[in-house]
């Protein structure tokens, strides 16, 4: 008695959704504590056993739920009670409800299996509309699979207003139960047909999601959705079908004969802005070889771009981006459209801009484009900044570089970006910085040029992000130091108080660069004192840099600065930096005491120093080259080495290396010289196969094959290369990209000459690609959910291309109800096909199912195309 | 598909939620703040989309309210803000030149429209005149129900059984 009576007044004083909203705007209580009140005075409603009362608790749950984010999966159940009333108004609520929070995981789902077909059988259109609308919110593999005889049934429904959400649900019970497609796919196809537009546009957006999982199954029915595109004149629905053909003529390009000319049409006709920019992606991404109707898409693309609505404006922009890949004309035709986009309020044309503009460099607009771009960088907030220095950084070294001619200019650009006071991007400016050092020796000079002047302003210490180019700039600084103009200067410059800004690992690169710059300044002083050996020191760096003179005295003045700046660093607490310092001081120390012993009269002790000298000269003179990413794999195991045997003894090996720094060196130059001499050898290897017959076939054809596939990275074997005299033959020559660009098309005016001769730039074989493009790629992702799908829709139009008729489908739906019959229907149907197939003298897998759009199962359109 | 339809006021409070994809309570809270935080923020004279997580978002600005559709990056745009737009007058012709105050009193109105409008995150009716048809029917029915169950004695009658 007492919880009804409660339950009385909660029905009479229930306060109903628009209490709710009002005392919502009226509360003083704070947003949280009136919705947990309110939640309280709920969960008592939601008990009620009268399903008005329970209806307007749930009511007012679900528009928390959707506005406040409150969780409603605890009234899961109730949801499911309020849904069995037999009143429109509370199972309209309760629809509503499970729609917003229902999902797979719900353990009361299978609850409302039944309610869901009595709803969907239901007499009253609206109550099939509910439930259909649910099925297409939270079908599961169960549900969609109890409904789809049901379903089947209503795609055939007199009324169109149920007619039409039917083919909506299809959509998600395809998803969610493959095998629903032999049931249905026939009777959505006869939609297709239907003369009611709201019914064509609706059974149009399904086949444009079906073919945008899976293309091929929507192929066969091109005639019906041709005749659509002729005939109507309803733009929502021929966008829709635009999209269809666009994803057909990319797997069936005889299609797009076909198609093209009503796309112009459209285009032409069409006032709709949102139906010409579909025919024009449609005709760039799609239907990009014919060439009148790509120059239509253009003409249009340049009106879009001239308007001010700036949502045309950025699809114009979005449009070209599709086309620049095949036709990089039409791009370069809107060049000033583009560049003024450039200046766009909005940042999503600007980014759009500058993507296109990125699109179109190539190695005779490189420096116009980048100049361009680095104005718009300074004068740009700090994201879009950033966006233009790494387009042009990713841009530039695409391909190692492909597009760079004068490594001096992008040098000076990489240093200028330096300079950009938003620039954040130092570590791929780094990166390049000693990539290019590395790779193209030419270039080294200038590389130095530019370290100096990036080391000597103290204003860049200060920036964070500025670090890494620093670090990269002592570094090649103190490893090129024979083309420095002034060592002395240089040597300032690394150990300028403001360093102590640094972090300790770039700190120690600083100091370590600034012993390679005084072992280099004490080895050209020696060579230049002694007679004997100049000839020799001269020889080595002919042809480099001025020779720097040193007398005594600037020797022992850079000393004194060295033992200066790093006297105060051997006793910081970072070890790497300490050891380093000291490390130098050390050597300084021993140098400079035998220095002084020197003034005396000649004697044999003065040829210790110039041993310790060139000792160290040689340590540094190993060049270092670039390392491909593979080269590890290449180096085989020597025998005797234990990969899995416990480390013990390490200490005992290490105490034969005195310098950590060393070690790194040595082993580092080890791979390199490995990897090229192992170029040579299967250059050698090549060369004598060629000549001689070989001594494995298998071997030598997979060699052949390398050769075509990379002959590029391959070493020549005539040694009368002309750049070989300049470079050392451990250096592979560049590839031949001159003549590859000036066959480039889309630029005549290209000078075939260049002024200056690109320099060589090393590259190896695979494994060697630029970091920026190996992190931009992405692997497509395989759905597994669309294989089914596209399975099934595939075994369906075989169904229906082998002329089984409707009853044959009406068959199919009762079997439907029982999955192991359906199965067993299933295995039938797979050994019928293969009889069939071997009937036709073809001999069938028995990986049937894996291969699923082999040639024999492929439903071809006959006449149509002919 | 259309993934998930917002609409969020000028100050950044939610007004209408629908997810055609799965997304968890909490995912959900995210996005939106997540979505309002960079629409809002938009100039009145920007493009109407933005790139979001590999997805487009189409937006639109009516008064003080901005309807958000959430799109596949293959979809047309301006097919969305059409559709869009469509929404709103079916919106403004049921209650009669909407504002804010009328999707905030009748939320659950605005989901009914929506529901017919769109379906699957497809558009399922592209006549105003069919929608504007078929919610009044519905609200019919739920009136005519009503009437009848709200007699005190009605009430009684069930409270009690």
């Amino acid at each position: 008695m007492s919880s009804s009576s409660n339950s009385l007044m909660d029905n009479l004083f229930q306060r109903s959704l628009e209490d709710l909203v009002k005392g919502f705007r009226l509360q003083l209580l704070g947003e949280s504590s009136f919705i947990s009140k309110a939640l309280e005075e709920i969960r008592r409603e939601i008990k009620a056993t009268d399903l008005s009362t329970k209806s307007t608790a749930l009511h007012k749950l679900s528009y928390l739920a959707a506005l406040y984010g409150v969780d409603m999966s605890w009234a899961a159940f109730h949801a499911v009670e309020v849904v069995s009333s037999s009143r429109f108004q509370h199972k309209r609520i309760g629809y509503q409800a499970i729609t917003q929070s229902f999902h797979d995981q719900t353990s009361v789902l299978l609850l409302i299996t039944n309610q869901v077909r009595k709803d969907l059988n239901s007499a009253n259109e609206y109550e099939v509309s509910l439930a259909l609308e649910c099925l297409a919110r939270i079908g599961t593999h169960d549900l969609a699979s109890d409904f789809t005889p049901e379903v089947f049934t209503l795609l055939g429904s007199s009324k169109a207003f149920v007619r039409k959400k039917a083919i909506g649900v299809v959509l998600r019970v395809f998803e969610k139960y493959p095998d629903a497609v032999k049931v249905c796919f026939k009777r959505l196809v006869e939609n297709l047909e239907s003369s009611d537009p709201q019914i064509l546009s609706a059974v149009v957006g399904v086949f444009c999601e079906l073919a945008a999982k899976d293309p091929q199954s929507c192929l066969p029915l091109a005639p019906e959705l041709y005749k659509v595109l002729v005939d109507s004149r309803n733009n929502w629905v021929l966008i829709k079908v635009l999209k269809i053909f666009a994803k057909l003529a990319s797997i069936e390009p005889r299609l797009g004969k076909k198609v093209v000319e009503p796309i112009c049409e459209h285009m032409r006709r069409s006032v709709a802005k949102s139906l010409v920019f579909e025919c024009v992606r449609t005709v760039v991404s799609s239907l990009s070889d014919h060439e009148a109707a790509v120059k239509l898409a253009v003409a249009k693309i340049r009106e879009f771009l001239v308007e001010d609505d700036p949502n045309l404006k950025y699809l114009g922009l979005n449009a070209l981006s599709i086309v620049a890949p095949k036709h990089l004309l039409a791009v370069l035709e809107n060049k000033e459209a583009i560049v003024k986009a450039l200046s766009d309020e909005d940042p999503n044309v600007k980014l759009e801009a500058l993507h296109l503009l990125m699109a179109m460099v190539n190695e005779d607009n490189v420096s116009e484009i980048s100049k361009i771009l680095m104005n718009y960088a300074l004068k740009s907030d700090p994201f879009f900044c950033n966006e233009i220095i790494f387009s042009v950084l990713s841009a530039c070294s695409r391909n190692t570089y492909e597009i760079i001619v004068d490594f001096d200019w992008y040098l000076c650009l990489l240093g200028e970006m330096a300079r950009i006071p938003h620039c954040q991007r130092g570590e791929e400016i780094e990166h390049q910085l000693i990539d290019i050092g590395l790779r193209v020796r030419d270039a080294r000079p200038q590389l130095v040029c530019v370290s100096w002047a990036l080391l000597i302003d103290p204003a860049l210490l200060g920036n964070l992000f500025l670090h890494p180019i620093l670090s990269a700039a002592a570094w090649a600084s103190g490893e090129y130091v024979e083309f420095s103009k002034n060592p002395y200067e240089t040597v300032e410059a690394l150990l300028q108080p403001r360093t102590g800004l640094l972090p300790p690992f770039i700190k120690a690169i600083y100091i370590h660069s600034a012993f390679k710059v005084l072992v280099f300044c004490l080895g050209s002083y020696f060579s230049a004192s002694d007679p004997t050996s100049s000839s020799l020191a001269q020889e080595s760096s002919s042809g480099s840099s001025p020779v720097n003179t040193f007398t005594y005295e600037s020797i022992m003045k850079l000393m004194n600065v060295i033992k200066l700046g790093l006297e105060p660093l051997s006793e910081t607490h970072d070890v790497e930096v300490q050891e380093r310092a000291k490390n130098v001081l050390g050597f300084i120390g021993s140098i400079k005491q035998e220095l002084a012993e020197k003034v005396n009269p000649q004697d044999n002790e003065t040829e210790s120093y110039r041993v310790t000298t060139a000792f160290m000269e040689d340590v540094f003179s190993e060049e270092l080259g670039p390392v491909s990413a593979t080269a590890q794999e290449k180096v085989c195991i020597p025998d005797g080495l234990m990969l899995t045997e416990n480390l013990g003894d390490l200490e005992d090996i290490c105490g034969q290396f005195l310098k950590p720094v060393e070690l790194d060196l040595v082993s580092y130059t080890d791979k390199i010289s490995f990897s090229v001499s192992k170029l040579r050898i299967r250059d050698q290897q090549e060369a004598s196969s060629s000549s001689s017959p070989p001594p494995e076939p298998a071997a030598a054809s997979l060699l052949a094959e390398h050769r075509k596939r990379h002959g590029m990275y391959y070493l020549t074997s005539q040694k009368s290369d002309p750049e070989s005299n300049s470079t050392p033959s451990d250096y592979p020559p560049a590839n031949d990209l001159a003549s590859k660009i000036s066959m480039d098309p889309f630029n005549p005016k290209r000078k075939p000459n260049q002024s200056k001769p690109r320099p060589v730039v090393v590259k190896l074989d695979e494994g060697d690609e630029s970091r920026i493009t190996s992190q931009a790629k992405t692997k497509p992702k395989t759905v597994n959910d669309d294989e089914t799908l596209s399975q099934a829709i595939q075994s369906a139009l075989l169904v229906k291309s082998k002329g089984k008729e409707k009853d044959k489908c009406e068959k199919n739906s009762n079997i439907v109800l029982e999955e192991e019959r359906l199965r067993t229907e299933n295995q039938q149907n797979i050994e019928k096909k293969k009889k069939k197939k071997k009937k036709n003298g073809e001999r069938s897998s028995i990986k049937h199912r894996s291969r699923r759009r082999s040639s024999s199962e492929q439903v071809d359109i006959p006449d149509f195309l002919l | 598909m259309i993934h998930f339809v917002l609409l969020v006021s000028r100050q950044g409070k939610v007004r209408l939620t629908k997810w055609y994809s799965p997304y968890a309570q909490k995912e959900r809270s995210k996005v939106i703040r997540e979505l309002s935080g960079v629409i809002l923020n938009r100039g009145p004279k920007l493009c109407n989309f933005v790139e979001w997580r590999g997805y487009k978002v189409v937006y639109k600005r009516y008064a003080s309210l901005y309807f958000c559709m959430c799109i596949d990056q293959e979809d047309n745009e301006l097919e969305v803000l059409e559709i869009i737009h469509h929404y709103v007058e079916i919106l403004d012709r049921y209650f009669g030149s909407v504002c804010e105050l009328d999707l905030i009193f009748n939320f659950h109105k605005a989901y009914y429209i929506l529901d017919e409008l769109l379906i699957a995150g497809e558009l399922q009716e592209s006549s105003k005149k069919t929608v504007a048809r078929i919610i009044s029917a519905q609200d019919q029915l739920v009136e005519a129900a009503k009437e009848e169950a709200s007699s005190i004695s009605n009430i009684i009658a069930q409270a009690t059984k």
